[in-house]
């Protein structure tokens, strides 16, 4: 790990303007930075360590909702009472994930900004443009099983190993912001951002900018949700391919369907067409199954991932039965019903 | 580098990048070190405090041999600052036995034969305790789950397992 110097804030406004100095980095939980650092991948100069402020809590919205402080852990948020009752997508999906050490370390803000997982933005002796510009694309052509099939550019077929994200982007929650240049709000579903010409730039965060909520907004989908994670093992491992679902029905009547996508993009993943072709539409396996083609439309493996395309379409099939039989998947039996 | 040290651990920011003042308890005792700020919890453990049960397997956070509990909680202690933890109170293997007498879930590792090499026991085992204070996890499927942060090569997971059934049981027997 390189030397940095180190700043720790008490306030909101001394951070960011700490934060908006040169190879400055915040600091939350670290169970992604302090890893990077380790690597070399990550070289900040000072360290803006952000534990201190005061943006743990979670709180109910006036008028329904639900606002989860950026340093808020997975854990406390996983396990908090009106998560767990109104938003278990969102439990589901952050339990999936990590383990329970890191899940107690890492938080919701640091789960937004984490890295990807690509073995070549990790390995400082290969080429990554998202790493270093311009040095081309290791995994481009290289070994690339966990690489992104929708979504990715000839610069860099990354993905977004998040699964909280997932969820959060199924249940249209907004990032609340604050910066150099006062505050605002961004819909989940465009906070990461693809790769383009561009894969260095994983958000629409600013330089200086800092994550201080997520906000759930009151929508209930906890009669009909499941978080299906698919992985090389069982538990403690990154998403080949995940879905969220929560639907609205009307008996067997579909009013509303959300589905998103983790493990096949850049950002979490979900399609306007596939969506709105659910609604008002009887619940059946034909059905399903031509929403799984709308959201896979555009769908192109790199050699390695190939699979992914007919897993994906399979788990989205097969994570719509769940939510709409009300069974969403088991966190411990992991046979999947 | 200059190594003086600035003792501030006040609530203002600390802005330096000579070595910093850190407060902790380990393992119940106060203490006190004059640290650079990417020292991690870790290696603080092992090569300031010599508490050297807790292992460094991986030290990416994938093995779960560094399990510690940082104010009741269990974290992977190698990827925490330690200058992070300021004021926090950790408790290792070394300071969950009462005097003469082995913490249960010692015991319970012992007596299951919940391990072959040792390495990876003082991790697996804070990391149980962990578990008990959060207490979530109660069926059997849920130990386990909630245990997959602790890698064991000799797989020892189902006597590991047993382990913490037992100390489950009894703590909910209490």
């Amino acid at each position: 790990m390189n030397p940095f110097s180190y700043a720790r804030p008490t306030g909101i406004t001394e951070a960011v303007r700490e934060g908006a100095t040169r190879h400055a980095r915040f600091l939350a939980g670290g169970t992604n930075l302090v890893d990077l650092m380790k690597e070399n991948v990550e070289q900040p100069e000072r360290l803006i360590d952000i534990n201190r402020l005061p943006l743990k809590k979670i709180e109910d919205l006036e008028g329904g909702g639900l606002r989860l402080g950026a340093l808020a852990t997975n854990s406390e948020t996983a396990y908090d009472p009106r998560v767990a009752r109104h938003y278990p997508l969102l439990s589901a999906a952050i339990l999936s994930g990590a383990s329970p050490q890191l899940r107690n370390a890492a938080t919701n803000g640091g789960n937004l900004n984490q890295r990807t997982r690509c073995y070549y933005f990790y390995d400082r002796a290969t080429a990554c443009n998202k790493r270093e510009p311009g040095s081309g694309c290791g995994a481009l052509g290289g070994v690339n099983r966990i690489h992104a099939i929708l979504g990715a550019s000839d610069q860099c077929i990354a993905t977004h190993p998040s699964d909280m994200c997932v969820a959060l982007a199924a249940l249209d929650a907004q990032v609340r912001i604050t910066g150099p240049a006062g505050d605002r709000v961004i819909p989940l579903t465009d906070y990461h951002r693809l790769p383009d010409d561009k894969p260095w730039l994983d958000n629409r965060l600013r330089p200086g900018e800092l994550v201080t909520a997520i906000d759930l907004p009151p929508e209930d989908f906890s009669e009909h949700y499941t978080y299906l994670k698919l992985r090389d093992r069982l538990s403690y491992a990154f998403a080949l391919v995940s879905v969220a679902v929560a639907l609205r029905l009307d008996g067997k009547r579909i009013s509303e369907a959300r589905i998103a996508l983790g493990g096949v993009a850049h950002k979490p993943w979900r399609s306007p067409v596939a969506e709105s072709g659910l609604a008002g539409e009887q619940v059946s396996r034909e059905v399903f199954a031509n929403a799984a083609n709308a959201l896979l439309d555009g769908a192109v493996g790199h050699g390695d991932n190939d699979f992914k395309i007919e897993l994906a379409r399979r788990a989205i099939i097969r994570a719509l039965e769940q939510a709409a039989n009300g069974t969403p998947q088991s966190l411990f039996d992991k046979r999947i019903s | 580098m200059d190594t003086r040290t600035h003792d501030d651990t006040s609530d203002h920011a600390v802005v330096t990048r000579d070595t910093l003042t850190l407060r902790l308890t380990v393992n119940g005792k106060p203490r006190q070190y004059a640290i650079e700020p990417w020292v991690t919890l870790l290696d603080l453990l092992r090569e300031h405090e010599h508490l050297t049960g807790t292992k460094k397997g991986c030290d990416h956070g994938q093995c779960g041999a560094c399990t510690v509990l940082v104010d009741g909680k269990r974290i992977n202690s190698c990827l925490a600052l330690a200058i992070c933890k300021d004021g926090a109170q950790v408790t290792t293997i070394e300071g969950l036995e009462a005097g003469d007498r082995l913490h249960p879930l010692q015991q319970a590792f012992m007596d299951h034969d919940a391990l072959q090499c040792g390495y990876c026991t003082p991790g697996q085992i804070c990391s149980a305790q962990g578990l008990i204070n959060e207490g979530h996890a109660r069926a059997r499927d849920e130990v386990r789950e909630s245990m997959s942060g602790n890698l064991c090569r000799c797989g020892c997971y189902t006597n590991i397992t047993d382990a913490i059934m037992e100390v489950l049981e009894q703590e909910g027997a209490r």
